[in-house]
């Protein structure tokens, strides 16, 4: 796959990375969402922080509820308000806090710096437009390009992105498009203006795993070719172990530990992250037919949060002080964090 | 047919007419096309496949939940696929079915103990008296409370739910289950817990399992025995860890090596086979192989003749030209 994308006499790759500073693209520092719902507030993300560096993948992970998707749209200022409110902390891009901007200077980001695929393709596109509209309004709307000029920049994401006879399909519909090459399309769409951060919500839990492998190789792919920093939620570790530098696992709206993926996947300290990486099947951890371990329980209610860790009426490990005291965070070697009260030895 | 087989499904064939307007010509879906297996008894059965390779299908036609087109499904002596009316509604309790989406599956509107008592009253198991309390007791042994009998659906986690379908489905005390895809829509920590259950629920009744699902470390977890289906047909059938240690097809192979490893070591390894594309047309059947337009290693006649499905080791069938009679695979194993 080699596109190169401006027609300019020089033809450089649109797509390589445009400038190079070290540090985090982005910052996420102290975050914190609230939901009103009839039965109370429900707080959803409790001081979340987090950083997103120039070429990395950092995999979020959790379960249905753990405020990973929340995060996401919490960065890219689309909660909706009400009955959602961001309560507390910033999100720095580029020395700016996100949080502080209008949402005029917002809509200059969103989709065009930072953009984001959803997890379901087929509802995250227009059925009324042509996929080759739709990719080139960005282009339009963020880099002034005119008519002729966007849609030529769409016929090159769409090769990009590896979708055969470009140039015929841009004129298509997405129900002209199978699921893998919709969500193609997509992460098309997201990278047309060359986002500094794509932020990528379960895009391969739609698909087949023949095609999820085809959209991670083109993540990866476009990930360094690019240097744009993706930050991939999941609920799946296997995603995690094939994709992410580093991982973040959420619970219950707080994150409990984070670290590089070796460290998180082969050395694990919370209770929790061990019970998920254990649960997986694929992992085969135990024998065929043999009782997978099992996180016990569910997660619990976001509603009514007791003072000490949430994971506590789940945890095999559980002790008196976890019930009353939230657990500081600890870092090891590595960056490796974890917020447990198993693991205090090693308080900075 | 050995003894101790409980399902056996021979030759069977389901499609589905489309288009067809005044004008245009009709056409057919061979959603289904001459699939054979047997099923042991208080065994599983795995079928795995992409969405689209009519692995659904083949357990909606097991159940008769989809008009057959031909082909034999034998339960016991039974030959389900004969029966009509009444005659196939008594046989029903014998074989039930738990689906994907719990919240799709239980009526909004009824408690989750009458959800069960209705299948007790329907088909009429045991005495009226006693029903109420087979319903507790279904309750218990999958893991629900007592007290949660007088709840509606929207008030259970999507595990719960599915603990409710699994107990419906076991209310007739059926030898039979057939389960597609039932712990996908779960979290993982959830599903755990459902394949836990599903397993000791087994054990403890003798129960056999029909198991559809995409999803390759639950099949490799749960399934004796597997078959890997493509656009219709099974391209490769084996015992467990035959097929998942030594797959010969290279669709299987494909599968394998799309599935994430949890070995970040283990990323952009050599022996990865990648497939391009998508399956084409359940419509415009190619001629030969369903595979040859996506395999990497497809010859001429490949492409012209179609590949029968042959034992080539003891149990292990395998359609493909390029895996030899002796069981060898004939194209280049990646390293």
């Amino acid at each position: 796959m080699s596109a190169v994308l401006h027609p300019s006499s020089s033809k450089p790759d649109l797509l390589a990375p445009e400038v190079t500073h070290a540090g985090p693209v982005l910052s996420v520092k102290g975050l914190g969402v609230e939901f009103r719902t009839r039965r109370g507030v429900a707080r959803v993300l409790d001081n979340v922080s987090f950083e997103l560096c120039r070429g990395q993948t950092l995999g979020v992970v959790g379960e249905s509820g753990c405020g990973k998707s929340v995060t996401a749209l919490a960065v890219m200022r689309l909660i909706a308000q009400p009955p959602g409110r961001i309560t507390s902390g910033q999100v720095y891009f580029e020395g700016r806090d996100l949080l502080t901007l209008t949402e005029r200077e917002m809509r200059q980001v969103r989709g065009n710096r930072i953009s984001m695929i959803f997890q379901e393709p087929m509802t995250s596109l227009n059925p009324a437009y042509t996929v080759g509209d739709q990719i080139a309004e960005a282009v339009r709307l963020h880099e002034g390009l005119s008519t002729s000029a966007s849609l030529a920049r769409a016929v090159e994401m769409l090769e990009a992105v590896g979708i055969p006879a470009a140039a015929q399909r841009v004129h298509e519909y997405p129900h002209q498009f199978s699921g893998g090459m919709r969500q193609r399309v997509m992460i098309g769409m997201a990278l047309a203006c060359r986002p500094d951060v794509l932020i990528a919500d379960e895009p391969t839990t739609a698909l087949d795993v023949t095609v999820q492998a085809q959209i991670f190789d083109l993540i990866a792919e476009l990930r360094e070719r690019t240097g744009t920093a993706v930050m991939l939620i999941t609920h799946d570790m296997g995603a995690i172990a094939e994709m992410a530098d580093r991982v973040v696992v959420m619970y219950a709206g707080r994150i409990v530990e984070a670290g590089a993926v070796r460290d998180i996947l082969s050395v694990p300290l919370h209770p929790y992250t061990r019970g998920l990486i254990r649960c997986a099947p694929g992992r085969r951890t135990v024998a065929p037919g043999q009782p997978l371990e099992e996180i016990p329980g569910t997660v619990p209610s976001l509603l009514e949060r007791g003072a000490g860790c949430l994971f506590a009426d789940r945890c095999a490990q559980v002790m008196p002080r976890c019930r009353v005291e939230l657990p500081p965070v600890s870092t090891r070697a590595g960056g490796h964090q974890v917020a447990c009260w198993l693991h205090q030895e090693h308080l900075a | 047919m050995r003894s101790d087989t409980l399902l056996s499904v021979r030759d069977l064939k389901v499609q589905f007419p489309v288009g067809g307007g005044l004008l245009g010509a009709r056409k057919v879906v061979k959603a289904v096309d001459g699939v054979s297996f047997d099923v042991r008894r208080g065994s599983t059965f795995g079928i795995v496949g992409e969405s689209g390779s009519g692995k659904s299908t083949a357990a909606l036609a097991v159940m008769r939940l989809v008009k057959i087109t031909s082909g034999n499904v034998l339960l016991g002596d039974t030959p389900i696929s004969q029966l009509e009316g009444e005659a196939l509604r008594r046989e029903r309790r014998r074989f039930q079915m738990v689906f994907q989406d719990p919240y799709a599956s239980l009526n909004p509107r009824k408690r989750a103990g009458d959800a069960i008592l209705d299948a007790l009253n329907l088909m009429g198991v045991g005495e009226p008296a006693g029903r109420a309390e087979r319903a507790l007791e279904l309750f218990l042994q999958t893991g629900l409370r007592p007290e949660q009998l007088q709840l509606f659906p929207h008030q259970f986690s999507g595990g719960q739910r599915q603990r409710i379908v699994l107990a419906r489905a076991l209310a007739a005390r059926p030898e039979l289950v057939v389960c597609d895809e039932p712990v996908s829509a779960l979290d993982v920590a959830i599903q755990a817990q459902m394949l836990n259950l599903m397993l000791r629920l087994q054990r403890e009744f003798g129960l056999t399992y029909l198991f559809i699902s995409h999803d390759l470390g639950v099949v490799r977890h749960l399934c004796d025995e597997v078959a890997v289906m493509y656009l219709g047909v099974f391209v490769e059938q084996a015992p467990r860890d035959a097929l998942f240690e030594r797959p010969l097809h290279p669709y299987t192979r494909a599968l394998w090596s799309a599935a994430p490893s949890f070995d970040p070591d283990a990323r952009g390894r050599k022996g990865r086979i990648r497939l391009q594309g998508d399956p084409p047309s359940p419509i415009k059947m190619p001629p030969g192989c369903r595979f040859a337009g996506r395999c990497p290693f497809a010859e001429a006649r490949c492409h012209t003749e179609v590949p029968l499905l042959r034992e080539v080791l003891p149990q292990h069938h395998v359609a493909c030209h390029r895996v030899s009679d002796a069981g060898q695979p004939e194209y280049p194993l990646p390293d």
